[in-house]
């Protein structure tokens, strides 16, 4: 088992050196470069040197005078020690500003992550357990519609509804204009409201995987031996399905739901950014828009790892949960 | 028909062939497929899409970038008008005044010292006539000036645009409007109070020949030619108090204006015609959906938008299957370092934030300045190079398990190439999973695109994609106010999608020969 992680992560850590690589070399691509218009704007100001001269300064300030592969290498090497530097657009260290937005992002995703449990998984399994039925195909039809609901056309239409038709939440942020002068709890409460929607959105938008996922796999557990000799010796349909086919379908369920766990850090770029939530997706799509290579950079190096992460949790709690499984 | 069936059961041999339905596995495929009702509605809602945006696109009158006018009757200045303050000087033909009679003039007439001397030595005097009219003569004394001008505070205007009022005629009238007379002195013309402070001048027939007022009316356009009845109804108007008037013009049709007064300037002010782009309109029989912010037809758009964006599933998913299946093929088939080396590959792209890159790369072609058109191009050869990755899993897992099997002993045992026993005999194995991914993959790259458009980075202007026409309620006025612009779209992304999704799931269904139905 040890060597087994240990194994993975090395090759982990060959597949991150590959997309670091990669996404360095697409960023500096980028001509709207941070540097740049900050070049313009500093050359406008009066007195002030020419924009070439402004340009080369910064870009020796920022290592964008070296090439791409000798930025990256600088970039990496200082990346490997944790130094991902500062932030350009936030004038900020990238850990400093990652910290201060990270939670707002977790909050998100697991509140959505709860509540599509709640509901994935039991109306998952109701559609298995009357397949081809009244049940089953409302469930199924409305996973689908969750699946393909785009979740910016859904925001917009929970934002209509509830923000501007109801009046009952704000159209947008995450506190309200009355935050400062609330107590501490009343402080809590305001951003929980801010984030009623975004979290709709989410959960609506994520259950439909789950739901059939639940579904798909309870119909298999369903079709099998055991669960035939379960019923043919007599046992009532409620403990069948409870106990012998629902153990039996955590296997995939829990090992899909590990494996999604570091995703509840990844942020949701949309989402956050039509509902205006300060986390980690509003924050680096405001740093792609505004060329920041350090902030992207780290970003998406995060995104990486939290992929490589939650598939490495998925493939260890496979073997963690079904002891027939050995780890190879 | 079930009777004429049994019927002819019991005319047939019990041996007969055609006493058994045989059916080959394609078939039963397909007969499971219609069977599922869910999957027959999204075909068809599918079909429809495409009837809606290929047939429909051409059967519509408007292109997708046509741009329609609106005429609206916009408040708009007519004019202005003003009291007279100053002095205006008229000076006889011929004459001039000196560089500073003008003000020697205005100082004469304040002080009362009618007899004033200019700069360059002139001597020069005024005659008061009364109603702040001043005759201006060169010299002293009463009998050795010479009349040279005349001052007032009036404004004339002739009744025909292009005739000028000569001065002798402005003086002639003033001397008698201001001695009270009715006609000027050689009989020529008789005058006719119309109102405190302004008269009509009418030559012997009686015919309106010029207008007399102290207040100065101009059009705000230039060019344009105030007639003297319109000046009438403007100082009545104002005099009496009115804030608006109606004034019959020359055509004979009645014009409505308003007056606003602002610090002793008047300001009238009247309904135009004017052409404006037609935004937001709101749906009509011309415009079944209404228009949108540039005023283009929203129909026509969707419609166009439906069209990119279907095809540019159909390219991307063609692209994904294409790459998808011969690296999973090649690496599934061979193992080894092949497979090792291919699914590296394959980790890397999968571990590459997708959306992030889009927005990078969409910025990228937003400073090149990349047309609409190959724009799209670009976007659909970028979804595809990324987005295989995940058919290449599916294949070669597939293939790993599938070349185990006897069969694939038994194809080697026969001798046939390498090539031919992937592609004959592999690869149609590894087909129906693959229909089905591409089916709903075909939903997720089209959700994929819509999410770019909206936020910008995907199909841009002039070209028109659902996702691009969502992308108005980034103004909350337009999300408010005009439903109709983008509640459209999104229920024609989400229909799509959620057929392509029914479909996918009926094929699965279909392909499955564990499936009891």
């Amino acid at each position: 088992m040890k060597k087994f992680i240990l194994k993975r992560i090395l090759i982990s850590v060959v597949l991150l050196f590959f997309v670091t690589l990669i996404i360095y070399g697409i960023m500096r691509c980028m001509p709207t470069s941070f540097v740049e218009t900050k070049a313009r704007e500093l050359a406008q100001k009066p007195g002030a040197k020419s924009y070439q001269e402004w340009k080369a300064q910064l870009d020796a300030a920022y290592g964008l005078n070296q090439s791409v592969i000798q930025g990256y290498l600088t970039w990496a090497s200082k990346a490997v020690r944790g130094q991902f530097g500062d932030s350009w657009y936030w004038n900020q260290p990238v850990l400093k500003k990652f910290a201060s937005v990270i939670w707002y992002s977790f909050a998100l995703g697991l509140a959505s992550f709860i509540i599509e449990i709640f509901i994935a998984i039991p109306s998952g399994i109701a559609a298995a357990r009357r397949q081809y039925s009244m049940t089953d195909y409302v469930i199924t039809v409305l996973a689908l519609i969750g699946i393909s609901l785009p979740s910016f056309f859904f925001a917009t239409i929970l934002k209509w509804g509830f923000a501007i038709k109801l009046g009952w939440l704000d159209l947008y942020g995450i506190v309200g204009r009355m935050h400062e002068q609330l107590t501490p709890m009343g402080k809590i409460l305001d951003m929980a409201q801010h984030m009623i929607l975004p979290v709709i959105t989410l959960s609506v938008v994520s259950i439909g995987a789950l739901m059939r996922y639940t579904r798909t796999n309870m119909l298999e557990v369903l079709n099998s031996d055991y669960i035939r000799t379960a019923r043919a010796k007599g046992l009532d349909e409620k403990r069948v399905v409870n106990h012998h086919a629902f153990r039996n379908t955590l296997i995939p369920i829990v090992t899909l739901l590990g494996g999604s766990l570091p995703g509840l850090f990844s942020g949701a770029m949309i989402t956050e950014t039509l509902f205006q939530i300060p986390g980690i997706g509003y924050t680096s799509y405001q740093c792609i828009l505004q060329g920041d290579i350090p902030f992207v950079m780290f970003y998406m190096l995060f995104l990486a790892i939290l992929i490589l992460l939650g598939n490495l949790i998925a493939d260890v709690l496979y073997a963690v949960v079904d002891p027939r499984v050995r780890v190879n | 028909m079930e009777n004429e069936k049994k019927k002819q059961n019991k005319n047939m041999k019990l041996d007969d062939a055609a006493r058994v339905q045989v059916l080959s596995p394609g078939m039963m495929v397909a007969k499971r497929f219609l069977r599922n009702r869910l999957a027959i509605i999204g075909l068809v809602v599918i079909v429809c899409m495409f009837v809606f945006s290929f047939l429909g696109g051409a059967l519509i009158p408007y292109s997708q970038s046509e741009v329609f006018y609106r005429t609206e009757s916009v408040k708009k200045d007519y004019a202005g008008a003003t009291k007279i303050k100053d002095y205006l000087v008229m000076m006889k033909e011929g004459e001039q005044l000196p560089k500073d009679g003008y003000s020697k003039s205005v100082l004469a007439i304040t002080t009362g010292k009618y007899n004033f001397m200019t700069a360059d030595k002139k001597m020069m005097c005024l005659q008061d006539m009364g109603a702040n009219v001043y005759l201006l003569y060169n010299g002293k004394k009463p009998i050795e000036r010479n009349e040279i001008g005349m001052i007032c505070q009036n404004s004339f205007t002739p009744y025909a645009p292009d005739m000028e009022l000569s001065y002798e005629f402005c003086r002639n009238i003033m001397t008698a409007i201001c001695e009270g007379k009715s006609v000027t002195e050689d009989g020529s013309y008789t005058i006719e109070q119309v109102s405190d402070s302004a008269s009509m001048v009418k030559d012997k027939d009686g015919v309106n020949y010029a207008y007399v007022s102290d207040m100065n009316i101009n059009a705000v356009a230039s060019g344009e030619f105030l007639s003297p009845e319109y000046k009438e109804a403007v100082v009545n108007a104002i005099e009496s108090g009115a804030t608006d008037f109606t004034y019959v013009n020359a055509d004979g049709t009645e014009e409505e204006y308003m007056i606003s007064s602002k610090g002793g300037q008047y300001e009238i002010k009247r309904y135009q015609d004017s052409q404006v782009i037609d935004t937001y309109a709101a749906p009509s029989s011309r415009h079944l959906v209404g228009t949108d912010a540039n005023g283009m037809d929203l129909l026509a758009r969707l419609m166009y938008g439906g069209r990119i964006s279907l095809l540019i599933g159909f390219v991307v998913v063609f692209l994904e299957v294409l790459i998808g299946v011969i690296i999973g093929g090649i690496s599934g088939f061979f193992g080894g370092w092949v497979d090792n080396l291919l699914m590296r590959l394959v980790d890397v792209i999968y571990c590459i934030p997708s959306i992030p890159l889009y927005m990078i790369l969409g910025s990228i072609m937003d400073y090149m300045q990349v047309s609409a058109t190959v724009r799209i191009y670009m976007l659909c050869v970028i979804m595809g190079i990324i987005g295989w990755v995940s058919i290449a899993r599916i294949v070669r897992g597939q293939i790993l398990s599938l070349r185990e099997q006897e069969f694939m002993i038994a194809a080697e045992a026969t001798g046939i190439s390498i090539r031919r026993r992937i592609f004959k005999h592999l690869i149609p194995n590894v087909i129906p999973q693959l229909i089905v991914f591409a089916t709903m993959g075909l939903g997720d790259v089209i959700l994929a695109e819509a999410s770019l458009s909206f936020l910008g980075l995907g199909i841009k202007y002039p070209a028109a994609s659902w996702g691009s026409i969502i992308n108005a309620v980034n103004d909350s006025y337009v999300m408010t106010n005009y439903l109709f612009v983008w509640i459209p779209a999104g229920f024609l992304i989400l229909l799509t999608v959620l057929a392509f999704n029914f479909v996918g799931d009926g094929l699965r269904d279909a392909f499955d020969p564990k499936m009891k139905r």
